[in-house]
């Protein structure tokens, strides 16, 4: 189970990017958020925010139109 | 933070509702990945530091837009554009779909950029020129000129003029 987790499907660029941001400070280091997401654009976009800011994305996965990402907080 | 050594300005130009997106989205965004933001308003761009906003979109002005209308697309010939309350047609379709696609209103970005710590400059010369009071404009923001933003760019790895 991830420490933290945010419900952001429907919302859209750059939405659940910025909630991620805000949801990643409560969650303690090394530990994980867990997002799921509608916006097909958010697959290339939490990549490159992991990238970014050496956070790391353990995984996605996609089901039925719902994205998930689980983030590990190291940046 | 990976990113802490880069940062961004953004010149802001234009208020209208659909040009004033890109700065705010470009701007909270960066500061969600860790880089430190400025953004100068300077003439139609200050405005959107007014404390309330009422954004409109021109359809003259953007002869390419096209709304997505009965599984179509449709724009307006440009002599309609000049229609009085076609603009504020225009406008409320936009904001309908805004909210209907789960895309965050400009007050909603602002708020964000504010929290986010982004730095805003009222340009001085375009408060003095369409006769703005500071008093008007939300909180926390700076005042400066063309020095001011240009100490800024010369320091930031990214600048833009939106």
């Amino acid at each position: 189970m991830a420490d933290h987790t945010l419900d952001a499907k429907g919302l859209n660029c750059p939405l659940p990017i910025l909630k991620a941001r805000k949801a990643l400070k409560e969650v303690p280091d090394d530990g994980t958020l867990e997002i799921l997401a509608t916006d097909p654009g958010a697959v290339a976009d939490f990549e490159a925010f992991c990238r970014q800011t050496g956070n790391e994305l353990i995984e996605h996965s996609e089901d039925d139109g719902v994205y998930r990402f689980l983030i590990k907080k190291t940046g | 933070m990976s990113a802490e050594e880069k940062s961004m300005s953004i010149i802001v130009t234009k208020g209208s509702l659909d040009w004033a997106y890109p700065p705010f989205i470009l701007a909270t965004t960066a500061a969600a990945m860790g880089l430190p933001v400025t953004m100068f308003f300077t003439f139609y761009g200050l405005p959107l530091l007014l404390k309330k906003l009422n954004l409109q979109v021109t359809a003259a002005g953007n002869p390419a837009m096209k709304m997505p209308m009965m599984g179509m697309h449709m724009g307006l010939p440009n002599l309609l554009t000049a229609i009085p309350g076609v603009d504020a047609g225009c406008s409320l379709m936009m904001k309908n779909l805004i909210k209907k696609k789960g895309v965050a209103s400009i007050e909603e970005l602002r708020d964000m950029a504010v929290e986010a710590e982004v730095r805003m400059i009222a340009c001085q010369m375009t408060l003095d020129l369409f006769e703005y009071d500071k008093a008007d404009m939300i909180e926390g923001i700076d005042i400066g000129g063309a020095a001011t933003y240009i100490e800024v760019a010369s320091q930031s790895d990214i600048n833009l003029f939106i």
